[in-house]
């Protein structure tokens, strides 16, 4: 579903990733650990196509296209979401138009009729019982004042919505109390299908409890450091990152 | 450059605006040598100075007389919005339409007839009123309306009644406008504790002619009374307009004003709000969308006479190509106006690199017990809320569209009548749209 291949990328005079390889399979879970400032929203954000960075190297590709080349309205039709580590406000639009808007933008681009919004909420409904929200969300302004909690659970249920092939989850545990990160959680394992993949960006491994990962990765100074299962977020749990950095001895 | 005008004031013997009632004959003499006297306003006059009136001051302009030509009511639907009872009286080129009009079912107590028909038969309750609230020394284009205006719409709700169904004056210019000026004259008056919506809209059946309107509108509110006035301006984009909305409010009033502005070559609006009393509450929004060459300016005075009053102001704006908006806020606060809480914003989007913003706040307090703020930002659109949107599948021009759209919906939301706030709405996307 997904290659990265040495994909580094830029913010301006910065490189930020720096030689990337990553392979994502149809149903699996990846979960991408790291230091703070290591280029996990990066990476997140290059696959979304955020014009802030400049790929300078390496390729990406999504069910066999080339992911780079499209524009991020284009990933989104493709099936790419990235939830965002901090999701933006636009006030004067209702989470129900927002919405609406995306769901049709992408019906549209496989040739489908758009919904109107009595149609829609149908649809709503259901996806806000999988977040265990009311309906009362929808028409206030897109994460506008929103608590920190309540715009990483707005993101899963855009996500819920948009139903995306490959889903990148940035810090959505992160500012959730303890029932939200059981909402969230079981929120994602719901949509998960066979044909779909989800990468998690996560600190804890408290919401690896829930989404359980095939494959842990740690990513340091933007690169893929150490990968393997399961076991290796509980391993960094309890050791950090400092026999990694050291490990493969990369300066910080 | 005024003689054009006396000539026409001295000459109109027999015409319409000879006609009035007696009380009515010195205001206008009064109001005509005072715009002899003054002429139009010049590049010194600070009140005038970002204000490029030349093609005004220069033209030759004859006096709009109604229209010839058969007009259909279908030919206003696109301007006509809400519901089929709202009282809508119409004015084809500055002369009242009775056919196109329709007065709805009204509550015992309400008046809503045209100006001239208001003169002939409500002379007595008008007098204390017209042209009472605007001073013909507040400007040279006020005077000149006093001294020729001919017809507008009068609004009279008597205490107590709620009008619960808008009011909608419609000015309509035709082909026939071209060279023209109208002086339309309207008054509101709300009774004591009475409650009233009313709808002034400016449009042009013509949408590529130059023509000009000059009207004036009064407002009264008095103690205890609301009043939802909501201004709509989508004259030609070839045309002149400047227009003065005065109004009074008295103890424990209400007034919310909507001004929203969208045509016009040179279009101004300006709205003075007095606050006569205690325990006045005055909301002031505004919204324009310029394009082309267009200059849309809007001035705004506030006057807080008295103690515990609230006026809150937002003027949005949303320009593009060449154009221009300008926006000045006074608002004075007097020494005895303690507790004055006064706040006033304006805000405005640049879609191009073209456009064009003079934004001038300008407080004068005089009390020292008050809460007055005001802000003024020049912007364009955030990059990363479009990159938000367009994460979310959205192409480009549909999420630039929908910020836009989000930011004058922040300001039209604020319309309490929600025909009216839909109507607004929908002519914000239509614009949008034509990008
Ligand atoms: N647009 C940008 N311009 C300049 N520097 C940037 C930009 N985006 C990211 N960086 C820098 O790149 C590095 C990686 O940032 P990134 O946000 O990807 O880290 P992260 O791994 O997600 O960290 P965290 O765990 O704190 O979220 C940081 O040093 C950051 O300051
Ligand atoms: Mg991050």
């Amino acid at each position: 579903m997904l290659e990265i291949k040495g994909l580094r990328a830029t913010a301006g005079d910065t490189e930020i990733l720096k030689g990337i390889d990553l392979t994502v399979r149809a149903g699996e879970v990846h979960a991408v650990m790291g230091p703070n400032g290591s280029g996990k929203s990066t990476l997140a954000q290059v696959l979304a196509g955020h014009p802030a960075y400049q790929v300078t190297g390496g390729s990406v590709l999504y069910q066999g296209r080339d992911l780079l080349e499209l524009e991020p309205e284009e990933r989104a039709q493709a099936g790419v979401f990235l939830a965002f580590q901090y999701p933006v406000e636009i006030p004067g639009v209702t989470n129900a138009y927002f919405l609406r808007a995306a769901y049709n933008e992408i019906r549209k681009s496989h040739g489908l009729e758009e919904v109107d919004s009595m149609d829609f909420l149908d649809i709503l409904e259901d996806k806000l019982k999988l977040v265990e929200w009311e309906p009362e969300i929808m028409s206030r302004a897109v994460n506008a004042g929103f608590s920190g909690g309540e715009k990483k659970r707005n993101e899963i249920l855009q996500m819920a919505v948009l139903e995306p092939k490959l889903a990148i989850l940035d810090e959505t545990d992160s500012g959730l109390d303890i029932d939200a990160l059981r909402i969230v959680a079981s929120g994602v394992n719901k949509l998960r299908r066979p044909d779909s993949a989800t990468i998690v960006v996560t600190h804890y491994q408290r919401l690896l409890n829930y989404i359980v990962p095939d494959y842990v990765h740690v990513l340091s100074n933007g690169r893929i450091v150490k990968s393997g299962g399961k076991e290796l977020a509980l391993e960094l749990e309890a050791r950090g990152y400092e026999w990694l950095e050291e490990a493969v001895g990369v300066a910080s | 450059m005024t003689e054009p005008f006396v000539q026409e004031f001295e000459a109109r013997a027999g015409t319409a605006t000879a006609d009035g009632p007696e009380w009515l004959e010195p205001i206008r003499q009064a109001a005509m040598e005072r715009f002899a006297r003054s002429g139009f306003p010049t590049a010194r006059d600070e009140e005038w100075r970002f204000t490029p009136i030349g093609p005004i001051v220069q033209g030759s302009w004859r006096a709009a007389s109604g229209t010839s030509g058969e007009l259909g009511r279908e030919q206003l639907d696109s301007f006509i919005f809400g519901h089929p009872d709202w009282t809508t009286l119409v004015f084809v080129n500055g002369v009242f339409h009775d056919a196109l009009s329709s007065v709805g079912p009204l509550p015992g107590g309400v008046r809503v007839a045209s100006l001239a028909e208001a003169l002939r038969s409500d002379g007595a309750s008008i007098e204390c009123h017209l042209a009472r609230h605007a001073p013909v020394d507040g400007s040279p284009f006020t005077a000149l309306n006093t001294a020729l205006m001919r017809e507008g719409g009068v609004v009279l709700v008597g205490a107590g009644v709620d009008l619960d169904m808008p009011v909608h004056l419609l000015q309509v210019s035709t082909a026939e406008a071209a060279g023209t000026v109208a002086h339309p004259r309207n008054l509101i008056v709300v009774e004591r504790g009475a409650r009233a919506s009313v709808i002034e809209s400016y449009v042009t059946l013509a949408p590529g002619r130059s023509y000009w309107t000059n009207p004036v509108t009064e407002v009264a509110v008095a103690a205890g009374a609301w009043l939802e006035h909501t201004r709509i301006q989508r004259e030609s984009e070839a045309a002149f307009h400047v227009g003065l909305t005065q109004v009074d409010q008295a103890r424990d009033s209400h007034y919310r004003s909507f001004s929203f502005a969208m045509g016009g070559a040179l279009a101004r609006h300006n709205l003075h709000v007095r606050l006569n009393d205690e325990n006045i509450e005055s909301l002031m929004y505004g919204l324009y969308l310029t394009r082309g060459e267009q200059v849309v300016d809007n001035h705004t005075a506030i006057y807080h006479d008295r103690p515990n009053c609230r006026s809150w102001e937002v003027y949005k704006g949303i320009l593009d190509g060449r154009s221009r908006a300008v926006f000045n806020g006074k608002v004075f606060v007097q020494p005895e106006a303690q507790k004055t809480d006064a706040k006033q914003t304006n805000r405005n989007l640049l879609l191009s690199d073209g456009a064009r913003v003079d934004t001038k706040p300008q407080l004068e307090i005089f009390a020292d017990d008050v809460k007055c703020t005001h802000g003024a930002t020049v912007g364009r659109l955030d990059d990363l809320a479009r990159f938000y949107a367009r994460s979310r599948g959205l192409s480009t021009s549909a999420a630039e569209r929908l910020l836009t759209y989000a930011f004058a919906a922040e300001v039209a939301g604020e319309v309490a009548l929600v025909p009216v706030r839909e109507e607004l709405d929908r002519l914000v996307f239509e614009r949008l749209g034509s990008r």
